[in-house]
């Protein structure tokens, strides 16, 4: 009773707002969640402001979708959810967004609270927005980007997991996935060149280096908590003679804004990026390995952004783009006897294969290497999901869904008999990891930098001088 | 009746399925918005036709995973739609009646073969409905809609086929010709206002997606993807 009446004097965690003060997100990250879904479960839905929005919003194509589908159930054995939960008919993509977008735009947004718990259930604990099954149907229906629809609309109604609320809120304080400023920033990459240079003579982290080629943007985790990270991509661009800087302001690529579905902060989160593009008027963006951080900055941001052409101010290139360039233009050397000889197999990431048609990239990458590559099945822009994208990863509440969704990505490694996997990219890294952690296959994983840079040849003049 | 259903209903059908498909279609590229649906449909115009060409391509003809993976049902399907659409089109009985109205005619189909391309748009009518009546993961999807759809596009061949062959049936030849005609009346005048508006809007969904990948999902990249 006591402590009832405590939590009543707290301000409520759950809100249509999105959070953007400190004070806000002190308490949420606090709170783990516990008050937060309690309060959820009696939070009312602003029903006029859900109609209000479907009117604006939901236009034809998103209507034609759900009144078009055919309800053959052929995408059904698309969505690793699908599978990995023996075939249940209620992981049909088709019934799983029927029943909740389906029913709310039928019902014109005249739902109730539990409906819309069961609509961010769905939308985040059962979908990656990995868009596999719209590759399948004959109609056409992409119920990814519906999921990702549904998700916006969960998101202003309060309806949004806890981690989300959270990233969106970390976006608008930080314009970062994580609390680190630009000082934190500039201050890793000063120190991660001090670290190095001993090694190798010369190596620097440009920072705001104007009318440089590249602007290189990295994932926040990488300063946070992988700096070596920082250091080995750096060095990989010094061997490479590139030049390159990365900016201080707008140096982060990923947004959890993104897979929270609050697009006002996306909006704001690619803006700062674009305009260190225009800044520092440089030829082009490279962003690290991560997947969500090219699909959220180089192929939707320009429209949160309302670039009409659909173009970042600069061109956009992945981390694998520029790695699979330098190899070929002889940039980057990689010396042949180093080539990884044990079997090693390749995840490819729905955002920038199946999004973003770098679907052979990343293959090609590995004929440099490894010596027995061996591409999962199916591969390309026909993988599945690591069972971690699109926010899954980091929401509590779904991790058991994870953790079976994750059996499809173990079984396809498993029949590969590879026990190497690479990814280059945080989310299915992630997964990868996780999927060891509970599965216990006995796979090792890394990102493409460390292996690269265990094979890079280091040119005479890059040399650190003998004493 | 027969007069009635073959003149002037058979006209207002006519008139109310273009009417209606046009403006499914007009209501349909209205609501294209580039920043709703993040696609520079007009700025990458280029991109785009090549995305819709290659999208329709790949799954107007069985050139997709989708067959592959479910050739059984692909076929049926593909071989439902295509004398589906084709053998009224292309009836002799049909051709007939349009020139003694409007004195234009194009070419026929033996009556042997539409006969059996009938028969084949019934079989694959009777497998769909099997499939939707046993198969739970099409179970869970149905609602009462799938049948009335799959009865409206079933009956003008059903009834064609008894008509054609004078069967009695309780009826009679006359009858039988009356009923068939108002059957392929409802599914005309059903098609813009039901599932059935996939008549059209299957192409408005092909070329938005195909748009889609061509102009953003790595179309402008790479060897670009099928969808």
């Amino acid at each position: 009773m006591a402590q009832e009446a405590k939590n009543q004097d707290l301000p409520p965690l759950v809100t249509r707002k999105a959070v953007k003060t400190k004070k806000e997100l002190d308490l949420l990250l606090a709170d783990k969640g516990i008050r937060y879904y309690k309060e959820m479960e009696v939070f009312p839905v602003d029903t006029a402001a859900l109609k209000k929005t479907l009117d604006a919003t939901c236009k034809s194509r998103i209507r034609t979708w759900l009144e078009i589908c055919a309800h053959c159930s052929l995408c059904a054995d698309t969505c690793f959810f699908y599978l990995a939960n023996d075939n249940d008919p209620k992981q049909i993509p088709s019934y799983k967004i029927q029943s909740t977008l389906g029913k709310l735009v039928k019902r014109k947004g005249d739902v109730d609270t539990q409906f819309m718990i069961n609509c961010m259930d769905t939308a985040w604990g059962k979908c990656t927005c990995c868009n596999r099954c719209g590759m399948y149907c004959p109609h056409g229906i992409d119920m990814g980007v519906m999921f990702s629809y549904l998700r916006g609309l969960c998101f202003s109604q309060g309806f949004v997991p806890h981690e989300m609320k959270i990233g969106s809120c970390m976006h608008w304080l930080y314009n970062a996935q994580m609390d680190v400023t630009v000082e934190d920033y500039v201050e890793t990459c000063e120190w991660m060149a001090e670290e190095n240079e001993e090694y190798y003579p010369g190596l620097e982290i440009p920072v705001d280096k104007v009318g440089a080629d590249i602007m290189y943007v990295v994932n926040a985790r990488e300063p946070k908590h992988y700096p070596q990270d920082l250091a080995e991509a750096a060095i990989l661009f010094h061997l490479a003679g590139e030049s390159w800087t990365v900016p201080s302001k707008g140096w982060e690529g990923t947004s959890l804004a993104m897979f929270a579905g609050d697009w006002a902060c996306c909006k704001q989160q690619v803006e700062g990026v674009y305009a260190a593009m225009e800044r520092l008027k440089v030829k082009r963006y490279v962003g690290t390995e991560c997947g969500h951080q090219h699909r959220a900055t180089i192929t939707e941001g320009p429209y949160w952004a309302g670039r009409k052409n659909g173009e970042p101010p600069a061109p956009g290139f992945h981390y694998v783009e520029w790695v699979l360039e330098a190899l070929e233009t002889g940039k980057l050397k990689l010396d042949p006897a180093k080539k990884i000889k044990e079997p090693v197999t390749l995840q490819d990431p729905c955002n920038y294969i199946r999004n973003h048609g770098l679907t052979d990239v990343t293959s090609k990458i590995m004929s440099y290497i490894a010596e027995d590559f061996r591409p999962m099945s199916p591969n390309r822009e026909h993988n599945f999901c690591c069972g971690g994208g699109g926010g899954m990863n980091g929401i509590g509440r779904y991790r058991q869904q994870r953790n079976i969704g994750m059996k499809v990505k173990r079984d396809q490694i498993l029949a590969t008999g590879a026990k190497f996997v690479v990814s280059a990219c945080h989310n299915c890294w992630d997964a990868i990891r996780d999927l060891e952690e509970v599965y216990k296959i006995g796979i090792k994983w890394s990102f493409l930098k460390p292996i690269l840079l265990e094979m890079a040849i280091v040119p005479d003049h890059l040399k650190p001088k003998e004493e | 009746m027969y007069e009635f259903v073959s003149g002037p209903l058979a006209l207002i059908s006519f008139a109310i399925f273009f009417v209606g498909i046009i403006t499914r279609i007009v209501w349909y590229v209205k609501g294209l918005d580039w920043r709703l649906d993040r696609v520079a449909y007009s700025e990458k115009l280029g991109a785009g036709i090549k995305g819709a060409a290659r999208s329709l391509f790949h799954w107007l003809l069985p050139l997709n995973r989708t067959t592959a993976n479910h050739p059984i049902f692909m076929a049926v399907t593909y071989l439902f739609h295509i004398c589906l659409v084709l053998t009224p089109i292309f009836l002799m009985a049909h051709i007939v009646l349009i020139e003694e109205s409007w004195n234009i005619s194009w070419v026929t189909i033996p009556d042997k073969v539409a006969d059996y391309m009938t028969l084949a748009v019934i079989a694959a009518g009777i497998f769909f409905l099997i499939r939707r009546l046993t198969d739970p993961n099409v179970k869970i999807l149905t609602t009462a809609s799938d049948y009335i759809v799959l009865a409206i596009a079933l009956a003008p061949f059903i009834t064609g086929y008894i008509a054609y062959h004078q069967w009695e049936l309780g009826a009679g030849y006359k009858s039988w010709l009356i009923i068939h005609i108002l059957c392929g009346e409802i599914m005309l005048i059903s098609i813009p206002f039901t599932k059935l508006s996939h008549f059209v809007l299957f192409f408005c969904s092909r070329i938005q997606l195909g748009m889609d990948y061509g102009i953003k999902r790595g179309g402008m990249k790479g060897r670009g993807i099928a969808w």
